[in-house]
């Protein structure tokens, strides 16, 4: 550096100030502080839930049921079998139930209601349903299928009341990607002749798919979560099921009902089964990620 | 397909029969009535748990039922304003520590951070969204609060001035622990739609702010956050929505109990808590007051969502000008919905 010329001083008049420089950054460094912040409870939660989740798992904790035997050896209170196999059947039904529905209804947005008034109607129905607690579902489910009907639970209530939760998830990811599709394809298929039925069918649903499943898989993972819809459901039995119109145990429902226990070992069977459901989860979202990236649309 | 005539040709040969236009409108008016059904189903479901919690509002009105401080199910003494409270006091904890820190976090992945740790950085916030509700209960009642229950002490001491934050003794399960649960639970909502907000701010903007010799930070002060405040505010609420419906985390970790909490740090109870946990148990009246707690519940949800939902979809429409730079306007509710996982 030479001695300061008379272009620098000009130049100097145009350079930020020290004071200036000094809020930018303490601005800065306070919003990567709050940044690192948010990703201390996700490193804290993975990390006790490896280390309590893991030495809860054993060659039994899969193959066996839970015996709600909490009093005598740490054996003898058995795994989580029913949980798991439980929280697999009711999402299934769910899925079953909720995803043509949800496509169904995002088909006739995209393809016939467009932005009519009964369509943005539907939308906002639809939104107003993603922000319903889901206690609130178990509570429409237990209103009309348990006090209406008369009877007890079911594993097949469970199911509707995810099914409800699912519904908006599926409707509004499914509605995205079908709006990505082309409309030259469309016009193309209809120029050539195929009725309207047809063009969805083999031209609209084939190309959204990809796309459409991430949605769909984005909704499972969450309904495999949900505790609150399934205890005045489907809740609460031991044993494994197959019968969806009887009591169901699910992963969810188990933990929390471990959660409670005074039991050292009861507790460590809710952290393995957290972590099974947890893995399970991160499992869905990351096949949901990787179709996601594959598909030609998103 | 009703085409222009043909030169010189008979239209009527290229129309379809009858029954070939048949599963077109099978079609058309089969998905009309799903969706039609959608919203009878919604307005069937409010209109029977009105009637469900119709008992429980008799006994002591609306209001009597809303603004009564005591709830007393072995007395069928049924007041919700503990649990309304309690609602209140841990969503508004959850929107005081986790808005600032989602929205800090949002604004260094968009703005700040190096363009390759973007979308890390993205993946891993959103990764807070997949741990179930019953994990973070679980996590929180055995990990976070017996480690936090001595630190939560000397708060209260120092503070013991204050009303209603110190003076008492600090309890495992505690209005804070669960407001500080509810932060973590609410931060990957807030931070998605706050980055998808600010993705909508234009360049142009950006770029005018630092060509007049904005630094980094009043470029963001200036340019991107009053641009994004109403979708930001809109997060915020959708947040808020979250929080208050938020049940199991929240029935572990606030402690269950019947009246108002005298202090921050002390056990109380919610809406959603109530009926989790009452539910199995409860006949006549109290299985009608649970409901009733339910229908405020949902009630209170709608506003806050409804609310929401026009201040993000108002901002991310934006102005005239900013459309032009976001085309699919409504992108942050998709956000909402894809990412709620």
């Amino acid at each position: 550096m030479s001695t300061p010329t008379a272009a620098d001083e000009r130049l100097a008049r145009f350079a930020v100030s020290p004071a200036r420089r000094r809020k930018d950054a303490i601005a800065r460094r306070t919003i990567l502080g709050a940044t690192i912040v948010a990703l201390i409870p996700l490193v804290l939660i993975i990390y006790y839930l490896l280390s309590k989740g893991l030495g809860a798992w054993n060659a039994n904790f899969f193959t066996t049921d839970p015996t709600g035997n909490t009093f005598f050896k740490n054996s003898s209170i058995g795994g989580i079998k029913s949980a798991i196999l439980g929280t697999i059947e009711m999402v299934a039904l769910a899925s079953a139930i909720a995803v043509p529905i949800g496509v169904g209804v995002a088909v006739w947005l995209v393809e016939y209601g467009k932005t009519g008034w009964f369509a943005q109607a539907v939308r906002f129905f639809v939104d107003v349903l993603t922000g319903v607690p889901s206690i609130v579902f178990g509570l429409f489910i237990f209103i009309v299928l348990v006090v209406g009907t008369g009877s007890s639970f079911a594993g097949y209530k469970g199911s509707l009341a995810l099914s409800l939760l699912m519904l908006p998830v599926v409707i509004r990811s499914a509605e995205v990607i079908l709006l990505l599709v082309p409309a030259g394809l469309r016009e193309s298929a209809l120029a050539l002749g195929a009725p309207r039925w047809k063009v969805i069918f083999s031209i609209v649903l084939p190309t959204a798919l990809p796309g459409m499943v991430t949605g769909v898989l984005l909704a499972v993972a969450r309904a495999a979560g949900e505790t609150a819809p399934l205890l005045f459901t489907a809740a609460s039995t031991k044993k494994t099921s197959f019968n969806l119109g009887g009591f169901m145990n699910s992963l969810p429902v188990q933990i929390y009902g471990d959660v409670t226990s005074p039991t050292t070992a009861v507790v460590n069977r809710a952290w393995g089964a957290a972590l099974t459901l947890v893995t399970l989860i991160l499992l869905l979202n990351l096949i949901a990620r990787l179709i996601s990236r594959r598909s030609r649309l998103a | 397909m009703e085409a222009a005539s043909l030169p010189g040709g008979d239209r009527a040969l290229l129309a379809r029969s009858p029954l070939a236009r048949l599963p077109d409108r099978v079609l058309k008016y089969g998905l009309t009535l799903l969706a039609g059904l959608i919203l009878a189903l919604i307005v069937y479901f409010f209109v029977r748990l009105v009637g469900q919690a119709r008992p429980a509002f008799a006994k002591s009105g609306v209001l009597g039922f809303a603004f009564d401080n005591n709830w007393n199910p072995s007395a069928e003494h049924f007041g919700a304003l503990p649990l309304v409270l309690g609602t209140l006091i841990t969503s508004a904890l959850a929107l005081a520590i986790g808005v600032p820190v989602a929205v800090a976090a949002a604004i260094y992945a968009t703005e700040l951070c190096p363009i390759r740790l973007r979308t890390p950085l993205t993946v891993l916030v959103e990764l807070l969204a997949a741990v179930p509700s019953v994990v973070y209960g679980l996590w929180g009642i055995f990990f976070l609060a017996p480690k936090l229950q001595g630190t939560e002490q000397w708060i209260a001491d120092r503070l013991s001035f204050v009303p209603f934050i110190g003076g008492g003794l600090v309890t495992i399960p505690n209005y804070f622990i669960t407001g500080l649960i509810l932060a973590i639970m609410i931060l990957p909502i807030v931070s998605a739609i706050s980055r998808e907000v600010m993705s909508t701010v234009p360049l142009d903007h950006k770029e005018a702010a630092l060509g007049l010799g904005a630094t980094r930070w009043e470029m963001i002060r200036i340019a991107v956050v009053p641009y994004c405040r109403s979708g930001i505010v809109g997060g915020a609420m959708l947040g808020l929505g979250r929080a208050i419906g938020e049940t199991i985390a929240v029935t572990i970790l606030i402690g269950d109990a019947p009246k108002l909490g005298s202090h921050l740090f002390g056990q109380g109870y919610s809406l959603a808590a109530v009926v989790a946990n009452e539910f199995g148990e409860a006949q006549g009246v109290h299985r009608s007051a649970l409901f009733a707690a339910g229908l405020v519940l949902f009630v209170l949800t709608l506003l806050v969502n409804g609310l929401a939902r026009w201040l993000v979809v108002r901002s991310a429409r934006g102005t005239p000008q900013a459309s032009a730079h976001n085309p699919s306007g409504g992108a942050a509710l998709v956000a909402d919905t894809t990412l709620g996982a």
